[in-house]
């Protein structure tokens, strides 16, 4: 599998916080990689290191084979990557319907207006807002306004979907529903890398898992065995004893 | 095209324009004076509501379009003996690269800060006006009334002059209409709502607002060409007037910002207001005064302005006209 994004050795600091440091990994082509992580380990500033919302301080984040470490956000989303935000951002006073639309328009395929509707309509059908076009995107749910934003970002046709904890605050059958569409979004050939606190969601989605602690990486592999690293328990329960009480 | 005729819009800007162009009968002067003022407000109301109403960026230094082109104009004709036409479109075409230009500089900074940016350019051009000897610094540039001949003598200069801004109010609208109608719209609704999240999502906005900085600085320019043309003089402190520019603010926001029609009927009312309280006894003195409560009072209680109330009730009417 050839790697479609790949990130490496990147690190950025927020005055005396080394927020990210030194990380690598890569996302294949049609692959789901999650990342998962305490609070405060990185992962949101991962997103926006490798979509050109703040620029790494060292490293490069190369995708689809350009180097687009220096690029801006709008450039790196022509390229074909989308995302969704961990804090909704949608253009609130707009209706679901507009609210895709631009992100059909200015996507990958640098749709005209025209074809633009078509595939906003489509991706918003596809996350179960189909009904709901019109709405002002105010009006929508929390649930709801997660909707959009996997919506909006589909339509703009990426080769790679970063998802920022699209599952949390939603109910059981909420999650449940999500995941399903996670499941069709994949079928349809798009890389996803995301961000989860779900756990079970995420181990039963993710072909890999990174796992990240105070900006570094702590392991990468299949979820089962990530599940099962003693490192991975101590970064998220903070007691090395309870490892060994388990072990025993 | 003949899509075009089957829109509403297109009727209504048509009509407006019919009813501007006809109302003063060729012969009604001082019908017209205020019919020329209603539009020039039109025109600095829908080319300032592409920054402010659709792309969410408050121009409180619009004027300097209007005055700029006013002084390149003006110069073209008097210092270069160029005709009307091509000296009041010469001047759109110089200030909508200079706005082009300084869009791309100011356009990094962001609400309050771009505000006073804008403030700062109209200010910046101005001083540097009155100290521009070419264009007769603080004095200004007389024209000579010999200039109105072409047109067939001062009355019948003043007509044509009047009918060619009406028809510029009128293509004002129908531009209003068509970057909101395009993806370009699309991208400045989207920055107005959320730049960030519009960006994350491939909006360039640093150029589509730079675009429509200089966009919105075209039609402007050419008005005040013929503004000042009409007036046969032009100095700094008409020309880069800051009353002008927060009135076109009010009558944006009281219209209804980010809507097509919202500055036209903002600025009919904002012209009876002002023709009401320029007369009476007690506001006579007191005209800014009340424009600046009933913009507080906008932006506090109806921040979609006339056409936002009009639109919350018949919905409908938003899907027929925008």
């Amino acid at each position: 599998m050839s790697a479609l994004l790949e990130v490496q050795g990147i690190g950025k600091r927020f005055g005396g916080l080394q927020a990210v440091d030194a990380l690598s990994f890569s996302v294949s082509e049609g692959e789901i990689l999650g990342m998962i992580g305490p609070n405060g380990a990185g992962k949101s500033t991962v997103f926006n290191l490798i979509n050109g919302v703040f620029r790494p301080e060292r490293g490069k984040v190369v995708f689809r084979g350009e180097d687009v470490t220096a690029a801006p956000p709008y450039r790196v989303a022509r390229r074909g990557l989308a995302r969704t935000h961990q804090i909704v951002q949608p253009f609130a006073n707009m209706s679901v319907f507009e609210n895709c639309i631009v992100g059909a328009c200015f996507g990958r395929d640098n749709l005209p207006l025209s074809r633009a509707r078509e595939a906003a309509r489509e991706a918003a059908s596809l996350v179960g807002l189909g009904e709901r076009l019109d709405a002002p995107a105010v009006q929508l749910t929390i649930a709801g306004k997660k909707r959009l934003e996997l919506a909006r970002a589909l339509a703009a046709q990426p080769t790679l979907l970063m998802l920022d904890e699209v599952l949390a605050g939603l109910n059981p059958t909420e999650v449940a529903g999500m995941i399903e569409i996670l499941r069709a979004i994949r079928g349809r050939g798009v890389a996803i890398l995301m961000i989860e606190h779900l756990m079970q969601a995420i181990m039963s989605l993710s072909d890999r898992i990174v796992v990240l602690n105070s900006g570094r990486k702590l392991t990468e592999g299949a979820p089962a065995a990530v599940a099962r690293d003693p490192a991975v328990i101590e970064a998220y329960l903070g007691d090395p004893g309870l490892v060994q009480r388990n072990a025993r | 095209m003949a899509r075009l005729l089957r829109r509403p819009f297109f009727w209504i800007i048509a009509a407006a324009i019919l009813a501007f162009a006809l109302a003063p009968h060729g012969k009604d002067v001082e019908l017209r004076e205020g019919l020329l003022l209603a539009a020039v407000y039109i025109i600095l109301a829908s080319n300032l509501n592409i920054m402010l109403g659709y792309a969410g960026y408050v121009n409180f230094g619009s004027i300097v379009f209007f005055g700029l082109g006013g002084y390149f104009c003006i110069w073209f004709m008097g210092a270069l003996h160029w005709g009307l036409v091509p000296a009041a479109l010469a001047g759109g075409v110089a200030v909508s690269v200079a706005a082009l230009f300084f869009g791309l500089g100011i356009l990094r900074l962001r609400g309050i800060h771009f505000a006073l940016a804008t403030i700062g350019v109209n200010e910046a051009v101005q001083a540097f006006v009155t100290n521009f000897e070419p264009w007769g610094g603080s004095t200004g540039i007389y024209l000579s009334t010999e200039l109105f001949q072409p047109l067939g003598g001062p009355a019948q200069a003043l007509w044509t002059i009047y009918y060619v801004l009406v028809a510029i109010m009128g293509l004002s609208l129908y531009l209003s209409y068509f970057v909101k109608n395009s993806k370009f719209g699309m991208g400045l609704l989207a920055i107005g709502q959320n730049e960030d999240a519009a960006a994350v999502l491939g909006v360039p906005a640093p150029r589509y607002k730079a675009l429509a900085y200089s966009a919105s600085a075209f039609l402007p320019a050419i008005a005040g060409g013929l503004y000042f043309f009409k007036g046969a003089f032009i100095q700094p402190a008409d020309a880069f007037d800051l009353q002008l520019s927060t009135e076109a603010i009010v009558i944006t926001m009281l219209g209804g910002s980010g809507t097509i029609f919202g500055p036209a009927l903002g600025a009919y009312v904002y012209e009876e207001l002002r023709g009401w309280l320029l007369t009476s006894q007690t506001f006579a003195n007191f005209q800014l005064v009340v424009a600046g409560v009933l913009l507080l009072l906008i932006v506090q209680f109806a921040p979609g302005g006339l056409m936002g109330l009009f639109y919350r009730r018949l919905p409908r009417l938003k899907r027929i006209l925008e």
